[in-house]
């Protein structure tokens, strides 16, 4: 039989979908990313042709969730570090509330500069 | 650690009260849910259930159980979607509404009904060498293991385990890499590791390092939330993984 | 694969996470600061152009990168499609040179 997903309702369970979930669009944004940064090879010109594109507001709507997706595997990934190799017990739920507030902190402190 | 409060217990909450609607998994691979009326009863546990509906409605529904006291760990099974140690599951905890969804344990095959084969299970805890190696002899003095050593103390935390299955059955890694030795046999080498007496410690680093052992564990924490003894497999299989990466640098794996 | 490498491995990933939790960090605050006025190539280029501080730092950031994340899916790829053995650390290998190559052509882009 498999998993039942009654099973997965709880707070550890979420952190590990959304680590995945966005350490994986993170990983395929990346190649974009360099290939956008690439065009300075060619010329400021270059660079600016590509980035004139970050002004349009759907733009800038992707941007942040890429931030937010960047915040939340970064604060993730530490409170995985912290478990693997602190000497930790029960404060768990507590770095999980931790990283998903610098998460949102992150991601707004983005969206209020950007738009 | 489950938090699920019992229901109110106050009397006149309905029809409810006098009858519990329990589907019952039923048949191997290939099977279905099929539903039974039970009458409620105080103090009733899950296994109470699923025994009554063996003795007086349906004698042919296989379960497997021994102690009825949480000491054996023979009863788990998905319980409402969880696993759970049924001799000391209460009704009133997990089915206030008098709904109960009676399955057998995930990630086993199922023999018959709620009866899953637990050899892949055990078989984990050998290829993970959950068995005590020690060199002393009759001849030799006692050990001296004080109490509240450090190793000691991660002893205590994970030795309680009885072997009922619930945390392989609730593990997300084990589904999607079933290889993996699943938080019970891990907890068990983690227990060895810390026994000062052991001294198969290398080996043992060796049998559970790497992609089908500690390594691969996401410390999802479903083997945590779902122990009925409290343990958390996760802690120890993170102390195994920092244990194996220092055995792995050093070279001695 | 030896489980000695499958240790190393899970290691690796570890410590470029650990590499990486700076580097984000660095990287958000950047980010935050440099967007308040709109990106232009003038002002990247502006911050980078001829700085080893800067190039130093995302040279280390590329790296840890592609170390990190093909290790990542990896263990996705093997987990979501049971798709394990040496073809599959072949591709982890391949897609670490990639990323590393790939990054480390961006961060020149933005240095000379």
């Amino acid at each position: 039989m498999k998993n039942d997903f009654r099973a997965r309702i709880h707070p550890a369970w979420w952190a590990f979908a959304l680590h995945r979930a966005s350490g994986v669009l993170l990983a395929l944004f990346l190649p974009a990313h360099f290939w956008l940064l690439g065009h300075a090879l060619q010329s400021a010109a270059a660079l600016d042709d590509v980035l004139q594109w970050t002004a349009l507001p759907v733009v800038k709507f992707a941007e942040t969730g890429l931030v937010l997706l960047l915040a939340a595997h970064m604060t993730g990934g530490i409170r995985l570090l912290m478990i693997e190799f602190l000497p930790w017990r029960e404060w768990q739920k507590t770095l999980l509330a931790l990283a998903a507030g610098a998460s949102v902190a992150i991601g707004l402190a983005f969206a209020l500069n950007v738009f | 650690m489950s938090n699920e409060k019992p229901a109110a217990t106050g009397a006149g909450s309905g029809a409810s009260r006098a009858a519990l609607n329990v589907r019952v998994w039923r048949g191997a691979g290939e099977g279905s849910f099929q539903t039974y009326e039970v009458p409620r009863q105080e103090s009733q546990t899950v296994l109470d259930v699923v025994t009554h509906i063996q003795r007086v409605i349906d004698p042919s529904l296989s379960y497997r159980f021994a102690c009825r006291v949480g000491v054996c760990g023979s009863c788990a099974m998905n319980v409402n979607g969880k696993a759970r140690w049924t001799c000391r599951t209460h009704v009133e905890k997990v089915a206030a509404d008098g709904n109960l969804e009676i399955a057998p344990l995930s990630n086993l095959p199922v023999i018959k009904d709620l009866v899953t084969d637990m050899k892949e299970f055990f078989d984990k805890w050998a290829r993970a060498r959950g068995r005590f190696a020690g060199a002393r002899t009759r001849d030799d003095d006692f050990a001296r293991v004080m109490p509240d050593s450090p190793q000691r103390r991660n002893v205590d935390a994970g030795i309680e385990c009885i072997g009922c299955g619930a945390c392989y059955s609730a593990c997300d890694v084990v589904q999607s890499n079933p290889a993996y030795l699943g938080p019970a046999a891990l907890n068990r080498a983690w227990t060895l590791h810390n026994d000062v007496r052991d001294v198969m410690r290398v080996e043992r680093l060796a049998s559970v390092a790497g992609d089908a052992g500690c390594h691969a564990c996401h410390t999802h924490t479903s083997c945590s939330e779902r122990c009925p003894k409290q343990i958390s497999p996760t802690l120890g299989i993170a102390g195994l993984k920092r244990a194996a990466a220092v055995a792995a640098l050093s070279g001695e794996i | 694969m030896s489980v000695r490498a499958q240790t190393l491995i899970w290691l690796a990933q570890r410590a470029s996470a650990a590499v990486l939790a700076l580097c984000v960090m660095v990287h958000l605050a950047t980010m935050i600061y440099a967007v308040k006025s709109g990106l232009s190539a003038a002002e990247i280029l502006g911050r980078t152009r001829g700085n080893y501080a800067w190039f130093g730092f995302y040279a280390l950031f590329v790296l840890a990168v592609a170390v990190h994340a093909p290790i990542g899916l990896r263990t996705v790829i093997a987990e979501s499609f049971g798709w394990r053995g040496t073809v599959l650390d072949a591709l982890t290998v391949a897609t670490g040179i990639a990323l590393a190559l790939w990054g480390m052509r961006a961060v020149l882009g933005v240095f000379v």
